[in-house]
């Protein structure tokens, strides 16, 4: 499908990204059998929580759940692949089934987006490839007696990167979305990995880069500042910098404040909905939320908005009544 | 003077379109011009220090890490490491000691030097640091493609690099070379087969000895920084470093030369660019604490400015050897005053004597605050004299803020002893701001404050604003100071401020430290902060006048005095920047938007002459309203229809348009206003910078001219200096051109409605009536707008827009208005008057100062070139005013009265 560039898009105005998926994956209560499906009716391993297989055995949930964000107005959906890598998958024991996760995933979410930009032409729907930051770290020992330890190395880092990168590729997403970085070491391999994969297939996708401040002290958990992290992936022509995860919207501010005025590619937050009450939920409302993030809008230091953990379609929907109303912050032009 | 014949005076920076070059460990490292000098640690070299040799070797890590960490905290900005050894597994130490660093925040906040010969060992580093780092280095020793693959990868690992002056002939010795190589590598690295940002280029131009007494060695300092100064004027953005200590390896064993070589070369090098070097702090002297003949025969070799230098340096230099032995028990300065040793300390960095030389000091003060006041910071002056005329460096200024910390935490409990109890003459918060650890000067203010009866309230370094504003009001204060060392603490600063004018604060708020200035106080802070006043404070002496001033009786005169300073000192700012960036008349007429007449085809408009219309109902208007703006009136923000369904303003604002709208009615129905349009179109041409228009289409007589102004500030590359001529044909082309112009007005009529309102004492109505009358001009002004564009002339006949289309200004062709942005003179008005006739025909007329009455009207030309476009003139320099008065035919006086506001001087 022949769709507008998205960076002319972002000219014009704020888009949304989708939010949360793990949460709404919840309410259809899956068991076990649900997640072996027919392929893996015979793992090794229990599979119940491997979100991640739902584009192999229940391709309809995923495709529900992308069409409630299209529906509450989202212009990109996120692939269910945040542990598509065979380092997140070899917990399961499945990392034979990575090429097929972000294969399918990708697939599964163009299908949906294409059916809406179909509907509404002048509001076409984007399908980013959602990249997690795997559950290793090259910068931070896992071992407190040894700070030298690395349970991973740079090079199996980048190869597994490959693989999923080339696979959401094939499957045919129309960005990369390097998100919820916690190790920039992480993040600076995965671009590495997509800069060798551009070179080898000829092609050149649109990147988003979205890391992580863990707290208060305003750090990534491997130690960056928000601007050396900026500095730090800066290198690679990116769409997008910014942040998702473990901060609601008004603790990302200032960070976001930082990458706005240092950075010339566009900018994009993914906040969670406030930070987990006592039993681990998420209590912020759809009107909590967007009365925070109209002081982006107002301040004008936002491209991309979208949700990250607790959010729902309706969080969504109140972001794409509110965005429309403002301008998106102006970059210059290169 | 420059060292280099081809250039003139110190170098300045001047590749100011380009970015810094940006690097990071944990923290970020903005290469700026203003850092001027970049210094790399060098002891984490296994090849320049045997200790950490030793330390590798054995394994010891940990200490390995304190020589990294001492590095550091002794100011080295990036840190080199270096594992080239071949008794050692380079790329496994590489990467052990690299990993290590990452668990250490206090080293790690600083970026990386890669450094190795070996390319595996650069990639293996590559692969363990998350920061933007450095390597050292790549060259074109081995090749091209070698050269091209390394720097490609390098680019994809997000590192910047060190290019040595190597070809696959040699490394470059000689000024000639030194330029080949360096131009040539520049080239293949920002070429299209690397893409490498040019800013993240260092060239290393090698360093070599001196005094070798080999006569090709002469030159090899000065061809170095004469190099060092045609890159830095050449190659944009490109950066120079080099390993500083090579220089005077023929004195090895005679430190105080070396130490005195290091200086001298590093001051003249920097002076002319070099704005990066490999320095081991511990081998620096103060420059100007040089021995004069020393320094003298040390420039002579490294400026090779006399034949027999070396011999003479070498003679020398066996003098100072021995001198140098003594100088380790060399106490002569213990003799001088104490006020002199105190700042020998500071200025040396040495703490060996501070207690006692302070407490000599106390006891001949009238009071310890005096010692802080008097023979201390007069050191500090001295220290802060040098580093600023570029005679001391960062980490020797570092220690001498050591030195500064003993003596004051010395003096301490002899303050606190002072301090009168009870009574607090108020409650001074103070902090370093976020991403700052220089707290020296705050403590200082802290004191002095506190010893004459202040309470204070003391939160630290590094404090975010949130932070700040939460303890001002916790504990209640009457002033909050911010103190900041270092350059980003500048931003920071506005940020704090602009946080405490969004909180509602309005207490003052005092500026210090370093890097803080009254003039960046006045231009960036003040206005950022309305709810108290903002203070610029010198130095921890004047804190207590200000804190006294602020807090007591005659502050509304102190206030008043500190804001009419800084609105001087913002006025004669803006000017002078203003002025920086101005070009000649002559360059600016020069620079004009090209357009290639013979290629466009002007539409001959479908009626040529002046028409009136009269007839065209509000009905019809009405559909061309823009609401936003008429909700910006009443302080309602939102753009329209948004607006209605905001959740805060949204009712509001829906009220106001349902009462909006039936006035509207009303207006329409009792016939309230009369609206009019007088709308002209002529032949014209331009000539020079005016507009000639013509009576008719023989374009032989000129009914009038119109008078453009045309921006005058230095544009980018490629853009023009625009003005509203540009757009229509030189009379030279040949080219038939039109140009047309309008008055518009909706408010005939309305004065009887307003006095109304107003003897009703109903200012809702009556503004509402103004609000609505402006809105039906400029909705009328659109209307006629889009029937000249399809009709009257017929230039965009086929167009089709939306009334949103036409609010965002999607249509071809301009009509900008007289005493707007394009063109500000308000005398133009008159011209286009007479043209249309429009007073007679509309009834709008102008007042003695230009302004249309009713002030429901709206007037302008009418430009249809396909390229043309609004812009804002800017401010404008005498050269053109000049020129732009003989052809008016006004005095200079005159027409500088009505363009005062975009005068540039």
């Amino acid at each position: 499908m022949v769709k507008p560039k998205i960076k002319d898009i972002l000219k014009k105005r704020i888009l949304v990204l989708d939010g949360a998926m793990g949460s709404l994956i919840q309410t259809y209560k899956l068991e076990e059998e649900d997640f072996r499906g027919e392929r893996f009716k015979n793992h090794s391993h229990p599979l119940k929580g491997n979100n991640d297989l739902l584009a192999i055995v229940r391709p309809d949930v995923l495709k529900e759940i992308h069409a409630q964000y299209l529906e509450a107005g989202a212009d990109i959906l996120e692939t269910n692949t945040f542990s598509g890598t065979t380092i997140a998958q070899a917990d399961y024991a499945l990392e034979e089934a990575v090429y097929d996760i972000n294969f399918h995933s990708a697939r599964v979410a163009k299908e949906i987006a294409d059916e809406y930009t179909l509907k509404t032409p002048n509001k076409p729907r984007y399908v980013a490839g959602a990249i997690g930051p795997t559950n290793r770290t090259l910068s931070i020992s896992p071992d407190v007696n040894d700070p030298g330890f690395r349970a991973i190395t740079w090079d199996e880092m980048v190869t597994a990167y490959k693989e999923q990168t080339s696979a959401l590729i094939d499957g045919g997403v129309d960005i990369l979305l390097v998100e919820t970085i916690f190790d920039t070491l992480n993040a600076k391999a995965c671009l590495y990995a997509i800069d060798e994969i551009f070179e080898e297939k000829n092609i050149d996708l649109p990147i988003m880069v979205s890391g992580t401040i863990t707290d208060a002290s305003g750090r990534t958990l491997s130690g960056q500042t928000a601007e050396a992290f900026l500095t730090s992936v800066s290198h690679l022509n990116l769409l997008s910098v910014g942040f998702n995860c473990a901060l609601g919207a008004k603790m990302m501010k200032p960070y976001l404040e930082v990458i706005s005025k240092n950075t010339e590619f566009y900018v994009s937050a993914h906040p969670n909905a406030g930070l987990p009450n006592e039993f681990g939920e998420y209590d912020e409302t759809p009107e909590d939320m967007s009365s925070q993030i109209k002081e982006y809008l107002e301040n004008n230091i936002i491209n991309i908005i979208g949700g990250c953990c607790g959010t729902t379609p309706e969080h969504i929907k109140e972001m794409v009544i509110l965005s429309e109303k403002y301008k998106p912050r102006k970059i210059q032009e290169q | 003077m420059s060292l280099h014949p081809d250039y003139q005076g110190q170098y300045e920076y001047k590749w100011n379109d380009l970015p810094f070059m940006r690097l990071s460990g944990l923290e970020p490292l903005v290469v700026t011009p203003e850092l001027n000098f970049v210094n790399v640690g060098e002891r984490t070299n296994v090849t320049g220090s045997r200790k950490f040799l030793r330390l590798i070797k054995e394994e010891l890590f940990d200490e390995a890490l304190s020589i990294a960490r001492d590095q550091v905290e002794n100011g080295a900005q990036v840190i080199d490491i270096n594992m080239d050894e071949g008794m050692i597994d380079g790329v496994s130490s590489m990467t052990k000691f690299l990993n290590l660093i990452a668990a250490e925040p206090d080293i790690a906040r600083v970026p990386i030097m890669i450094d190795s010969s070996k390319w595996e060992i650069i990639e293996a580093g590559l692969k363990c640091v998350q920061g933007k780092s450095i390597v050292n280095s790549i060259s074109l020793k081995g090749g091209e493609e070698e050269f091209i693959e390394q720097a490609k990868k390098i680019k994809r690992f997000g590192a910047a690099t060190i290019v040595m002056a190597f070809d696959e002939v040699g490394q470059a010795d000689t000024y000639e070379r030194r330029i080949e190589i360096v131009e040539r590598s520049y080239s293949i690295l920002t070429g299209p087969k690397v893409n490498f940002s040019p800013q993240d280029i260092i060239f290393d131009l090698n360093v070599f000895p001196v005094a070798t007494g080999i006569e090709e060695h002469r030159k090899n300092a000065i061809d170095f920084i004469q190099a060092t100064r045609w890159v830095r004027e050449n190659l944009p953005g490109a950066h120079v470093s080099g390993g500083v200590s090579n220089v005077s390896f023929s004195f090895r064993g005679n430190n105080p030369v070396r130490e005195a070589m290091h200086s001298a070369f590093l001051y003249h090098a920097i002076k002319e660019g070099m704005d990066m070097g490999i320095v081991n702090p511990a081998m620096l002297e103060v420059y100007d604490d040089i021995p004069k003949d020393l320094l003298e025969k040390v420039e002579d070799v490294l400026l090779d400015r006399k034949d027999d230098a070396t011999e003479k340096l070498l003679e020398f230099a066996e003098t100072v050897v021995e001198t140098a032995k003594e100088k380790k028990t060399d106490t002569k300065w213990r003799e001088e005053s104490v006020a002199k040793r105190l700042e020998h300390s500071l200025v040396k960095g040495i703490t060996d004597y501070i207690d006692e030389d302070v407490e000599e000091a106390r006891l001949s003060h009238e009071k310890p605050l005096h010692v802080i006041e008097g023979p201390l910071m007069d050191g500090m002056n001295v220290v802060g004299d040098l580093f600023g005329s570029g005679k001391m460096f960062l980490p020797q200024v570092v220690k001498s803020a050591r030195v500064m910390k003993k003596a004051v935490a010395y003096l301490l409990p002899f303050l606190e002893d002072e301090k009168e109890e009870g009574s607090s003459a108020g409650k001074i918060l103070l902090a370093t701001v976020k991403g700052d650890v220089h707290d020296i000067g705050k403590n200082i203010v802290g004191v002095v404050l506190g010893c004459n009866g202040y309470e204070i309230i003391d939160i630290g370094v590094m404090v975010p604003p949130d932070k700040i504003i939460e303890a001002a009001i916790e504990h209640n204060v009457d002033i909050i100071g911010l103190s900041g060392l270092i350059t980003p603490s500048l931003d920071e600063m506005i940020t704090v401020a602009k946080e405490m004018e969004k909180s509602g604060m309005n207490i003052p708020l005092l500026i210090g430290g370093a890097t803080t200035s009254k003039i960046h106080t006045a231009v960036k802070i003040e206005e950022h902060y309305k709810g108290g006043q903002t203070v610029y404070v010198l130095d921890a002496s004047r804190s207590v006048t200000v804190a006294s001033n602020l807090l007591g009786k005659e502050k509304n005169e102190y206030i008043k005095d500190i804001q009419s300073e800084y609105s001087r000192m913002r006025e004669h700012h803006k000017k002078r920047r203003a002025s920086k960036e101005k070009v000649s008349w002559k360059k600016a007429k020069a620079n004009r938007q090209k357009t290639e007449w013979n290629q466009y085809e002007v539409k001959t408009p479908n009626f040529i002459g002046v028409k009136l219309f009269d007839d065209i109902s509000l009905e019809e208007i009405k559909k061309y309203i823009d609401w936003t703006p008429f909700f910006q009136t009443w302080d309602l923000h939102g753009r329209y229809p948004n607006i209605l369904e905001d959740k805060i303003v949204g009712k509001e604002a829906k009220k106001l348009l349902i009462d909006a709208l039936k006035m509207l009615d009303d207006i329409i129905a009792e016939k309230w206003i009369c609206n009019k349009a007088v709308v002209g179109i002529w032949p014209a041409n331009s000539v020079e910078e005016d507009i000639e228009v013509y009576t008719n289409e023989s374009r032989n007589e000129v009914a009038e001219k119109f008078f453009t102004i045309r921006q005058q500030q230095k544009k980018k590359e490629g853009l023009p200096n625009h003005s509203l001529v540009d757009f229509i044909a030189p009379k030279e082309s040949g080219v038939k051109d039109y140009i047309g112009g309008f008055v518009v007005t909706a408010g005939i009529g309305i004065e009887k409605h307003i006095e109304r309102f107003e003897s009703d004492h109903d200012d809702y109505n009556s503004i509402m009536l103004k609000a609505l009358a402006d809105r039906c001009a400029e909705a009328f002004t659109e209307l006629m707008h889009e029937k000249v564009r399809k009709e009257i002339w017929g230039y965009a006949a086929e167009e089709n827009f939306e009334n949103e289309d036409l609010i965002k200004e999607s249509y071809k062709g301009i009509r900008p208005a007289p005493g707007y942005p394009a063109c500000p003179d308000h005398l133009e008005k008159p011209t286009l008057f007479k043209l249309l006739n429009a007073e007679e025909l509309t009834g709008v007329s102008l007042t003695e100062s230009m302004a249309m009455y009713p002030t429901a009207s709206v007037s302008g030309w009418y430009f249809a070139h396909p390229d043309s476009k609004y812009f804002g003139i800017g401010k404008i320099e005498k050269d053109q005013v000049e020129d732009y008065a003989q052809r008016k035919g006004e005095t200079i006086e005159y027409i500088e009265k009505w363009l005062g506001p975009i005068l540039n001087y």
